[in-house]
């Protein structure tokens, strides 16, 4: 935050807030009324603002509006510029600008030519045209909230660098936005669900699969107590929205041909025209089982409408959604967990609202887990709006924060901490064999949590064991069925071997295992009534000291020790 | 689950025992979001200031979740390959093309598409025309097809199955010793990645124990290999061309893959046959193999043997202890008999001398004796004959030989005639005459 801090913005009590995401594809901003977080629709109606800019005849036009063009004024048209903020020509991948104007190298910066003018083209560096599309957000918002915009809060990919985030605060800046704070895309979008005043603060792992347009990124986080630490991250360019594009894409231009024996991706134009269509009978087909792909004049002069339902779409699409699973499974691994250790899956990003892919997902987690998707549960929020509503509530958690104020609590001597390695509990059960987990590795320090635990049914003396545990997976092989060699009829045998691969497609059984650790210490509780309980809370410090005390429930006294 | 019981041998100071230290924390960076960071911000700030300083150190303290670009997946570009047309890309080298050629079918997927970008940053053909160059696009176009086939798990593994730059040639035959093993490892270490199984045996060293080389030759033996030949199938024409032209190159496709499969799986066997033949291990194991079974035979030939001398042995001491005993019974039977004889014939001349005392004491009698009283005297002999055993008549002869004096004769007699009626074998008044 240091970058804006010497920016004199306006006055905590005098902001005007929002939440912004600012994507490749799409932008939303949002807004907070009564500690609920709201996204604005700009004047054409969207919530998902494209984020594209378009000039002619000295016009601006952005979002929507300025997308269309692409078919008929791509060279005038920009999008796909948000990952070249910050970053030097030769660190940048134009393919998603192809149909639109191409970036350019203005000595190893990235700008755009454009006739912005009526007469007259300008090069615009690309954080320039940034800050151009940030001011038409910003008055979009204001002329929703009906009062100006002076503050946002912005996320951003978990990947932005330090460079990165210096020019976007300063494109922000420019037009005439005071950057509060830039948050992380995949904690601001557990931040809307956690923010939900039915949300259970609990401790949990949990994977955003943000799944947008030309990137997706999957991060894997350690939630515990509402305080939110990154366990490891994985961005991936080449399984995303346009991908599922390209794919349909390829497919009606197939069925095109067929017709016409004409290829419709050998013009720009038709290329355009089919890349809108595909895309929008994609986001048809993540709602209805049914979509009409049809477009006027898609190349030669013909029209082209055709039908295609979903389960064709899914064919067509599959390799991308196999990406998908490999690529949230491989996060998995890379923060060191098993699919087993995830209590919940949050889907964001445009694409997460492809039922198929929450169904993948749904098959590649445990049923323990919650798959926050539209297609596998009700209470999902819009996985569109979720970053632009962590935003805005995070905008409107800090906004009467003087900037100074800001920056030290965000400041990395405050956000490094400690976070204890293994699962700290007690040892149940009968044969004292049982790790209870009550703090889960990974907890940021200082700490406390607090369990009641029962005890044998007459009650009397327990004893409280407390250690650090661990997990580990344990796998079960099916046990080979037994070969049914006497087969009633001949005609059966035969057939055997298509009912051997029906049994080899028995899955093994896996399991998470806990495993007792290190021992900590030892505490009686003595007398415990019948039915008692027992209360154990386990306290970290900063420094890592632990502090345990134990009592039965609803009696007096009890044991306090420290370790 | 509930506590266990308090162990009765448990005790501690105010219940309460200390025993480790939590084992291991590490710094990360907690995310500067929501309402209870904001409570942790309070407390960890405590009215203090953070300086740049502070912030480069927490900074380094901090675990990274980001991977940095360690240049790893960076090799020289061959000029050859720039020069390359898209449409040979079924010749092309997938993995060179995209850097990877140290990895090959060990690149991670992560690996491949961090390769990828890193292609596409430098050899996007916008990009080039941005800067002037009129490059073409082929070998961008290269780069692409590299990409889908290396990034589709199907393809991948179709390429994988033909990439001959991940073989590693069997050993020659020449090779012994320590370089046997280590040729043969290292081939079979690449030949594995074609195991539907895993973990798949290693080939091991010299030293290698019975089971492990056992395990080897098994496992490979039977070895269930995923390796296709699709990837050098013959193009199928499109759909619209002549079907029948279309479904005669499926099926030489089909069949072609079919073969190519069996001569793999031979090769392989071949393979194998080669190493096992010269594989010193198995010979050693053989050889000690029949050591052992050669000593169990020479052993058990021994024991039957000794078992068969023994027996013999054992019945010809039986037989030799019968003889002798037999002959020792039979001596033992012919000295009885003699000793009886002698006996028999002591008594006998005993008696005559019992007989003849008598008649050398002239029957007891002054002057002639009677018949009547030769009579009596010889049958009070003869009396007390019948009542004493041989022993005592010996004894008696012993006494009476040599006397003369009947006087001396009579005492003899009457002695021993006293002693059997104190023995009770007499009674008084038996054997008068003698008496
Ligand atoms: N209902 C829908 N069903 C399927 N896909 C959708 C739907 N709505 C949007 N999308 C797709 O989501 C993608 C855009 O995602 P999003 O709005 O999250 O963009 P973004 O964050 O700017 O993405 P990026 O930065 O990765 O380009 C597009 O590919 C769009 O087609």
């Amino acid at each position: 935050m240091a970058e804006n801090a010497s920016n004199a913005g306006p006055e905590p009590g005098s902001r005007v807030t929002i939440g912004i995401t600012f994507g490749n594809s799409n932008s939303s901003i949002a807004y907070t009324t009564d500690s609920k977080a709201e996204v604005i629709a700009d004047e054409a109606g969207d919530r998902q603002i494209p984020t594209v800019l378009s000039y002619n005849d000295g016009d601006e036009y952005y979002g929507g509006q300025a997308k269309a063009f692409l078919v008929r004024q791509p060279k005038i048209t920009i999008a796909y510029f948000r990952d070249f903020l910050g970053q030097d020509f030769k660190s940048i991948d134009p393919t998603h600008c192809h149909a639109a104007a191409h970036p350019e190298d203005t000595s190893g910066t990235v700008s755009f030519s454009v006739k912005d003018k009526e007469e007259e083209s300008s090069t615009l560096s690309v954080s320039e045209v940034s800050t151009r599309f940030m001011r038409r957000l910003v008055s979009a918002a204001s002329d929703y909230l009906g009062k100006k915009v002076t503050s946002a809060v912005i996320t951003v990919p978990t990947s932005y660098t330090e460079k990165q985030r210096e020019a976007l605060i300063k494109a922000a800046n420019d037009a005439g936005l005071e950057i509060l704070q830039l948050i992380a895309d995949p904690v601001a979008a557990i931040l809307a669900y956690d923010a939900r005043p039915e949300a259970d603060i609990s401790d949990k792992i949990v994977v955003v699969a943000d799944l947008g347009g030309t990137r997706s990124d999957v991060t894997v986080v350690a939630s515990r107590g509402g305080m939110y630490t990154i366990l490891a991250t994985a961005h991936d360019f080449d399984f995303a929205g346009v991908h599922l594009d390209n794919a349909l894409m390829e497919h009606f231009a197939k069925e095109f041909m067929k017709k016409h024996n004409t290829d419709p991706r050998s013009n720009p134009k038709s290329l355009a025209k089919l890349r809108l269509e595909a895309e929008a009978t994609k986001k048809a087909l993540s709602l209805g089982s049914n979509a009409q792909f049809s477009v006027e004049s898609l190349a030669d002069g013909y029209d082209f409408s055709v039908s295609i339902n979903r389960i064709r779409y899914e064919m067509v699409g599959r390799k991308v959604f196999d990406g998908f699973n490999r690529l949230v499974e491989g996060a998995v691994k890379k923060a060191g967990l098993d699919v087993l250790d995830v209590d919940e899956v949050v889907m964001c990003g445009g694409t997460s609202h492809t039922p198929r892919i929450a169904n993948n997902l749904r098959g590649i987690f445990p049923e323990t887990t919650t798959i926050q998707a539209p297609a596998t549960s009700t209470t999902a929020i819009n996985p569109s709006e979720l970053q632009a509503r962590g935003a805005a509530l995070q905008a409107s958690l800090i906004q009467e924060y003087e900037a100074a104020d800001i920056e030290q609590s965000t400041h990395p001597a405050v956000t490094t901490v400690k976070h204890i390695a293994n699962a700290i509990g007690v040892v149940t059960g009968e044969n004292g064999d049982v790790f209870l987990p009550i703090m889960p590795a990974e907890t940021a320090v200082p700490a406390r949590r607090t369990v009641q635990i029962p005890t044998p049914a007459e009650g009397g003396d327990v004893l409280v064991r407390v250690v650090e545990g661990g997990t580990h997976i344990k796998v079960t092989k099916p046990e080979p069925k037994p070969a049914k060699e006497a087969s009633d009829d001949k005609e059966d045998d035969e057939d055997d071997s298509d009912f051997d691969s029906d049994e080899e497609e028995e899955e093994e059984k896996r399991e998470k295992i806990w495993k007792i650790g290190g021992e900590l210490a030892e505490a009686a509780i003595r007398g415990v009534k019948k039915g008692g309980k027992v209360e154990v809370t386990i306290n970290v410090a900063a420094d890592l000291g632990v502090t345990v005390t134990a009592r039965e429930v609803g009696a007096k006294g009890g044991v306090r020790g420290q370790i | 689950m509930a506590l266990p019981l308090l162990p009765a041998d448990w005790s501690a100071d105010k219940d309460f025992k200390r025993l480790n230290a939590l084992s291991s924390a590490s710094e990360r960076t907690i995310e500067p979001v929501g309402p209870h960071f904001l409570a942790h911000a309070r407390r960890a700030r405590h009215k203090r200031t953070f300086s740049e300083d502070d912030r480069i150190q927490a900074q380094e303290k901090a675990r990274k979740t980001e991977d940095v670009d360690d240049g790893e997946i960076s090799e020289p570009e061959d000029p050859m390959d720039l020069q390359r047309e898209a449409k040979d890309w079924k010749t092309q080298d997938h993995y060179k093309i995209l850097g990877l050629s140290k990895y090959r079918w060990k690149a991670s997927e992560d690996q491949i598409k961090k390769a990828h970008r890193k292609k596409v940053l430098k050899h996007h053909p916008d990009k080039k025309a941005a800067q002037g160059s009129t490059e073409d696009d082929q070998f961008f176009k290269c780069i692409q097809k590299a990409t889908e086939v290396l990034l589709d798990p199907v393809k991948r593994r179709q390429y994988d199955s033909v990439d001959e730059e991940a073989d590693v040639d069997p050993p020659t035959k020449k090779l012994t010793g320590k370089d046997f093993y280590k040729a043969w490892s290292k081939f079979f270490k690449a030949e594995a990645r074609f195991s539907k199984e895993h973990p798949v045996p290693t080939f091991g060293d010299e030293n290698a124990s019975k089971e492990h080389v056992e395990d080897f030759y098994n496992f490979w033996y039977n070895f269930d290999s995923w390796r296709t030949f699709e990837y050098l199938d013959e193009d199928v024409p499109d759909d619209n061309e002549n079907r029948d032209q279309k479904r005669h190159v499926e099926r030489k496709n089909a069949n072609a893959r079919k073969k190519k499969k069996a001569e793999d799986n031979m090769r392989l066997r071949k393979l194998l046959d080669d190493a096992s033949a010269g594989d010193e291990r198995i010979k050693r194991f053989r050889q000690e193999a029949n050591a052992a079974k050669n000593k169990k035979k020479a052993d058990r030939e021994a024991a039957e043997k000794k078992a068969i001398e023994d027996a013999k042995a054992k019945k010809e001491a039986e037989e030799k202890a019968k003889a002798e005993a037999e002959e020792k019974a039979k001596a033992e039977r012919e000295s009885s008999k003699k000793a009886k004889e002698a006996a028999k014939n002591a008594v006998k001349k005993n008696k005559r001398v019992l007989k003849g005392s008598v008649k050398d004491a002239n029957y007891f009698a002054e002057g002639d004796a009677s018949a009547a009283q030769v009579d009596a005297v010889l049958n009070d002999v003869d009396l007390v004959q019948g009542k004493i055993d041989p022993d005592e008549i010996a004894a008696l002869a012993n006494k009476l030989n040599g006397l003369k004096v009947s006087g001396e004769i009579k005492s003899v007699w009457s002695d021993e005639v006293k002693r059997l009626v104190e023995a009770g074998k007499l009674k008084e008044g038996d054997a008068k005459t003698l008496a």
